[in-house]
């Protein structure tokens, strides 16, 4: 399928290059060697020419232009390093700074902000320009999403994230002139729109502008509180990615530094949310054999990602028959432990404060939800992204890399290979797969792992034959691809028993909480698959890669839940769904 | 300070036919934006939704919209809208100390309508009347050649 | 309308009814013994003009005139300073600011009477000291004008479509359809020279080669009827005087590129001229003249009408387009030029209204034709909306290369109440002042960029000796600043900067050190913008620190304004010698800063004084004066 792309020689900075016709000068110039600076560009997201960071002189043109969409020709003359183009930089980054909200010392991006390095590279001393500035009020109102207009610049990456690719469309530019912000319809608060959480505009956001509500103050008061059993979980992408907060080359797995820094912080237990995706297998494979069989509603779609449980509650509520009644791993893993962990080891469940390590900002609305909780407590009771984490850490004052490799803590220090691996796309749906195929077969599958419903394309399909059956079942991740498919399915193009949905462009890895990657070093490299491979390795090292091999799952259906499905299962581990409304 | 919405089921069905004339028309927005705000003197948060679902586009997108172009407006007009010209013909012949009387006389600034709702004023981009100026115009009415004394005089013919 | 000879008949059909309007005709072949044209463009309408159609109507009908006299209402005949407009034929009487209540007297002298109502002609219209009527071309304000693109206002009624094609309207297209190929079309075009009318002047026959150039089974021509150049109203006029020009040359260019779909996007503060595109369009439609297989050549083209809705970035070229596309108007950057991927993603040319309304003209006459206006590198006539300051604020379309000093002085009458000429502003919030050492600057393009404006659309308005330069600066940066999209930071931020600058030094506030500060921002939002209009907004800033450096400096150096304008160095004094002491001036004074003795001179404090001036309006004894 792929056409044969030329060739052309072009110059930039008096050096002769030959690039591929389709590339625009920043890529052209980057893959030479040459760093353009940039705010609202941001690879396969945003490309609007809009913040005039990256302009350039070329020979024969009348006004610099912007390099990030400007594309290149046989023969073109580019200059990205003159007195006019620097002075240029630098006056309009004068301009933005004349209109931002410069307490830095107290931001949450301090030090990882893209404004605050632009600044330094390119040697601002003082803004000259004084003047009105903008003032906002800080929408704190949702559970997971902060959103400070006072740093806002204006990039729009946020938009064009929230808007193209994940169609979620709560967010937009405003106004005009001076007065232009980005913000929701009648300046409502995200709250109140169809805002799904998913905090993919946070990790778009270059400034300080959007981050998580952040909940570590509750975490380290109940770490404080002597009367309360703190427990902790960290969900699989967690591992994938918390070590480039301190350092390490993305896809470097850290779980056991990351068992030891959790231990070390204080909480009373370290739990493996991957034990609860094994939970969550068993109990949704069962649910998919069960549909098959008894022709139950399908295709049945995995219910793990709040941020698409939100979306199709917003906007496909047609489809919220077809959502998996269970409830997502961590949530499940709660209940288990507030029960069925709580009754073993007579801890009064009233004094557990659990708390979840997510990727996600989504799973702090989610814990939020009514439904989440079983007789009258709620499942989690703390929601913290890797990166709130990973500031605990640094509050702490724990040297990460000096720490020793740890193990999670007993009953549950083993989790499948296929709990792993939720934390990428095609994920869910391989674990499922495994499981499914056993039982759908009533024997063990020896080829288990599914390659054709893992990578970064963003609707993956495959027919899988279990037991004498043809199965087939879709992937989608990032909301823009779940809506072309659902739109697939309701317009009769479409048929499939089982999808995969995750809310995130390249599932849990890349996640809304997950460490934010400065849009520079996003061109040099896709985090999706550098994450993935951690995920990837840990699940071929794993002893046990099928969830219903899991001893811990064994003994606790045999210990409690009885089998998938049960009464009991229900009780904890299912929920349901509300149909919210478009606005 | 809101004011209530007080469309009525006429207006609905005005509006839901004009959206269906326009429904998978490229770029429909705008021109049913400009047909809702004929329908109802404005465009308030009921009538964007209805837009905005009708047409499969957020309404953030259409509040984006209606914020961008001067003349659609988020509130109601006064039964007599004033528009000063602030073109430059109008300019310099002193349409700023017309707007500044007028200001004075209805006590609101531009943008705003009079308590009684009587009176809206607007500062408006030149109409073209440059031969007259400075000009304003109140509904469909334009005053030319106008002097600040005249205002006064003017602006009670209609109250 | 299938063919050239049912045009040709419609021609013939209705040519000596038009023909009689024509100035030097002496054609009396017409059924009609008098024909009164009465001006209905927006000038004339707010002046009242509607009120006088059915006056006339009124009165025609009551005297049983219904089939001697004809009552024509036409487009802009330029001269909007004087309207509402009556121009009644065969003698070409001129009747300016008719009111109403004048009309019985035209009906019964005149058209009745056969005796012209001298009292209301208009005075430079009859020879000095006779009763004999000018023609119009030997009036001031005609005489230089050479009329192309707007030949046809203020001649026909704009609402007929047979008063055009007795004009030869559509003849261009028929011909274009039935003996050109596209590419010789283009070639004329070339040929011409003609560039467009709406700003930067980029030659119309290569934009249109480009397109034509580009693959694609779906293109578009667009018009920019998006006039937002405070001051100019030229396409408003030949909108509402000729729309059918426009339709016709739309579809020449539709031809042309091979497009078979237009957009016109129109500001919707122009009423009228949407009204008369609309049945202009209908006309078309009924007549063949767009729709299916046009003169049956198989060609197929047809128009829509997108409405502005308030916002000047619109008039930007690739703005206008993701306006048309139904979202805010922001620019996108270029290449890729619209020529290529341009309004919904395909090959689109966009030209102005004044561009267009040459485009029939040089079909059937030819490009030497046109070429033989104008000068060296650009060609034809332009048009001027004159405003400001200038007796005949009104329409002109001049040859190009005509002085600033012609149109000021000999078309436009000059400069009212004895004030001195001190600068004109050309190309609107985009352009620059122009001041009085170069009023002998011949106009054209090039030209005008030269001494830092530039044409735009072609708005020119005067200023005199009252007019602060540093205010009219800060009067276009409030526009830009108003009118920016918001998009790009320099021309978001940096035009409130520059603003914000101003402002301090109208206020007394500047130092030294700000106009270094604002020659160089202008600069760097100059270079830096991702649009047009961003890359324009300085130069009134510019231009104005150019030539009038020394209004700034007084504002800063001496804290004067020299014109009087700015508010914040304004020193209201009242003169003992004139002062009668009546208290009038301190009753009026909203803060209580006036103060004294009945009988005895009154005193202002400076401190308490807002500068609202009303104590100056109301003193009877002119004792109040600011400096």
């Amino acid at each position: 399928m792929s056409e044969k792309i030329n060739m052309v020689n072009m110059k930039i900075n008096g050096m002769e290059i030959s690039v591929p016709e389709n590339y625009t000068i920043l890529e052209a110039a980057r893959e030479n060697g040459i760093d353009i600076p940039t705010l609202c560009y941001l690879k396969d997201v945003s490309k609007t020419g809009a913040c005039r960071m990256c302009i350039v002189e070329i020979k024969g043109a009348r006004a610099l232009q912007a390099s990030c969409v400007y594309p290149v020709s046989e023969g073109l003359e580019v200059l990205t390093n003159t007195k006019k183009v620097r002075d240029q930089r630098r006056v309009t980054l004068e301009l933005l700074l004349s209109d931002h909200d410069r307490k830095c010392l107290s931001c949450p991006r301090n030090q990882k902000c893209e404004l605050q390095a632009l600044a330094d590279d390119l040697g601002v001393e003082n803004i000259p320009f004084e003047g009105e500035m903008n003032t906002y009020d800080i929408d704190e109102v949702s559970a997971s999403i902060v959103r400070d207009n006072n740093k806002c610049v204006l990039c729009r990456r946020c938009v064009n994230m929230c808007k193209n690719v994940q169609t979620v469309s709560v967010i937009d530019t405003m106004e005009r002139g001076f007065r232009t912000k980005v913000g929701s319809a009648f300046d409502m608060s995200l709250a109140d729109t169809a805002c799904v959480n998913c905090g993919q505009c946070i990790i778009s956001c270059p400034t300080g502008a959007l981050r998580e509500k952040n909940n570590t103050k509750e975490v380290w008061n109940a770490i404080a509180d002597d009367s309360k059993v703190v427990i902790v979980q960290t969900a699989p992408a967690v591992r994938a990615a918390l070590g480039e907060e301190f350092g390490y080359p993305m896809g470097t797995a850290v779980t056991g530094k990351m068992a030891a820094a959790l231990r070390r912080l204080g909480f009373d237990k370290v739990f493996d949310t991957d034990t609860g995706a094994d939970l969550t297998i068993m109990e949704e494979a069962n649910e998919l054999v069960e549909r098959i069989k008894n022709g139950g509603k399908l295709p049945m779609i995995t219910s793990c990602s709040p941020g698409w449980v939100k979306f199709c509650e917003h906007n496909f509520p047609d489809f919220l028959d077809n959502l998996s009644s269970c409830k997502s791993p961590h949530e499940m893993f709660g209940a288990i432990i507030k029960s069925y962990y709580a009754e073993k080891h007579g801890i009064d469940p009233k004094s557990i404060f659990m708390v979840s390590v997510m990727p996600c900002v989504a799973k702090k609305f989610e814990a939020g939800r009514p439904e989440m909780e079983c007789g009258g407590l709620r499942d989690v009771d703390a929601v913290i992204s890797t990166r709130e984490l990973a500031d605990m850490i640094k509050e702490a004052g724990i040297m990460f890399s000096k720490l020793p490799d740890e193990e999670f803590d007993q009953p549950f220090e083993r989790a499948s290979g296929a709990g792993v691996i939720f934390g990428a796309t095609g994920g869910v749906m391989e674990a499922a797969l495994r499981t499914a195929a056993d039982t759908l077969g009533g024997k063990s599958v020896e080829e288990i792992e599914y390659h054709g419903v893992r990578g970064v394309e963003g609707i993956k399909e495959a027919t899988v034959n279990m037991g004498g059956m043809d199965v087939k079942v879709a992937v989608a991740h990032g909301l823009g691809n779940a809506r072309k498919l659902l739109e697939n399915i309701r317009d009769g193009k479409a048929d499939y028993h089982f999808i995969e949905i995750m809310a995130c462009p390249g599932g849990c890895v890349n996640g809304g909480g997950q460490p934010i990657v400065a849009s520079k070093d996003k061109m040099d490299k896709d985090l999706r698959v550098e994450r993935a491979k951690a995920i990837y390795s840990e699940d071929r090292a794993s002893g046990i890669r099928k969830s219903h091999e899991n001893p811990d799952m064994v003994t606790l259906y045999n210990e409690y839940l009885e089998k998938p499905g049960s009464h009991r299962a229900h009780e904890l581990l299912h929920t349901t769904y509300t149909s919210r409304g478009l606005f | 300070m809101a004011i209530p919405f007080k469309g009525t089921k006429e207006q609905e069905e005005q509006l839901k036919a004009v959206i269906a004339a326009h429904k998978g028309e490229k770029g429909a927005t705008i021109p049913v934006l400009h047909e809702a705000q004929d329908i109802y003197g404005y465009l308030p948060i009921e009538v964007q939704k209805m837009i905005a679902e009708g047409l499969g586009v957020s309404l953030a997108e259409v509040y984006g919209i209606v914020t961008f172009y001067t003349q659609f407006s988020l509130n109601p007009k006064g039964e007599h809208p004033i528009g000063v010209c602030l073109g430059t013909a109008c300019y310099v012949k002193g349409s700023g100390d017309i707007l500044e009387k007028l200001k004075d006389i209805l006590k609101i600034d531009v943008g705003e309508c009079t308590d009684d709702g009587k009176f809206s004023l607007d500062a408006t981009r030149c109409i073209g009347a440059c031969g007259l100026a400075p000009v304003m115009t109140i509904g469909d009415d334009v005053h030319g050649r106008l002097t600040v004394d005249q205002v006064e005089g003017i602006v009670k013919q209609y109250s | 309308m299938k063919s050239l000879e049912e045009l040709k008949s419609i021609r013939e059909k209705m040519f000596d009814l038009v023909d009689m309007r024509n100035d030097d005709s002496e054609n009396t072949n017409s059924d009609y013994k008098y024909q009164v044209l009465v001006c209905g463009g927006t000038g004339c309408t707010s002046s009242g003009s509607m009120t006088l159609i059915s006056e006339f109507e009124k009165l025609i009908e009551k005297n049983g005139l219904g089939d001697k006299v004809k009552l024509v209402k036409t487009g802009c005949f330029g001269l909007c300073a004087l309207g509402p407009v009556v121009i009644v034929y065969p003698e070409g009487a001129f009747y300016s600011m008719v009111k109403a209540e004048d009309v019985h007297e035209i009906v019964e002298q005149h058209l009745m009477g056969g005796k012209v109502v001298t009292r209301l002609l208009y005075e430079e219209s009859v020879h000095a000291g006779t009763d004999e009527i000018k023609s119009l071309n030997e009036i001031d304000f005609y005489k230089k004008q050479h009329r192309v693109a707007l030949r046809n206002c203020g001649v026909i009624n704009p609402e007929n479509i047979e008063e055009y094609i007795a004009r030869d309207g559509y003849a261009a297209l028929g011909k274009v359809l039935k003996e050109m190929t596209p590419q010789q079309v283009i070639d004329t075009i070339s040929a011409s020279g003609l560039r467009g009318r709406g700003g930067a002047g980029f030659p119309t026959g290569t934009k249109w080669q480009f397109a034509a150039n580009s693959k694609g089974d779906i293109k578009y021509v667009c018009c920019n009827a998006d006039e937002g150049d405070p001051g100019a109203f030229m396409d408003r006029s030949i909108l509402e005087g000729d729309p059918h020009a426009v339709l016709e040359a739309m579809t020449i260019a539709g031809y042309a590129i091979g497009a078979c779909r237009g957009y016109i996007y129109i500001r919707a503060e122009y009423p009228i001229a949407v009204e008369r595109l609309k049945i202009a369009i209908k006309q078309a439609r009924e007549y063949g003249m767009l729709g299916k297989d046009i003169f049956g050549s198989g060609f197929d083209f047809d128009i829509d009408i997108r409405l502005g809705a308030g916002a000047f970035v619109c008039g930007e070229e690739t703005a206008l387009m993701t306006s048309i596309e139904g979202h805010r108007g922001e620019p996108r950057p270029r290449p890729p030029f619209p020529a290529v991927k341009g309004l919904f993603g395909v090959p689109t040319i966009l030209n102005n209204v004044e561009t267009y309304a040459n485009v029939p003209g040089i079909i059937l006459k030819g490009a030497e034709w046109f070429a033989s206006t104008g000068t060296e590198k650009s060609k034809g006539t332009k048009v001027f909306a004159l405003g400001g300051k200038i007796h005949n604020t009104g329409l002109v379309e001049v040859p190009m290369g005509t002085t600033m000093r012609e149109i000021i002085e000999d078309i436009g009458g000059g400069i009212p109440n004895g004030k001195k000429f001190k600068a004109a502003q050309t190309g609107g919030p985009s352009g620059g002042c122009i001041p009085a050492e170069l009023i002998d600057t011949p106009i054209d393009y090039d030209s005008l960029t030269a001494i830092g404006s530039m044409m735009g659309s072609g708005g020119l308005i005067v200023m005199d000796e009252d007019n602060c330069m540093v205010d009219i600066a800060k009067f276009f940066l409030e526009f830009t600043v108003d009118e920016s999209c918001g998009k790009c930071t320099p021309c978001r931020i940096g035009t409130k900067r520059l603003l914000e600058i101003l402002t301090k030094i109208t206020e007394g506030k500047g130092t030294m050190e700000d106009l270094d500060r604002l020659e160089e921002l202008a600069n760097a939002i100059k270079a830096g913008s991702l649009c047009g209009l961003g890359q324009t907004a300085p130069n009134p800033v510019l231009s104005t620190l150019k030539y009038f450096r020394h209004e700034y400096e007084a504002h800063i150096k001496d804290k004067t304004c020299p014109a009087h304008v700015c508010k914040g160095l304004l020193k209201f004094t009242i003169d003992p010698d004139k002062c009668r002491g009546c208290s009038l001036c301190a009753k009026q004074c909203p803060v209580g800063a006036i103060s004294g003795q009945v009988k005895s001179p009154f005193k202002i404090d400076t401190d308490k004084c807002v500068k609202c001036g009303a104590c100056m309006e109301k003193c009877p004894f002119k004792a109040i004066s600011k400096q």
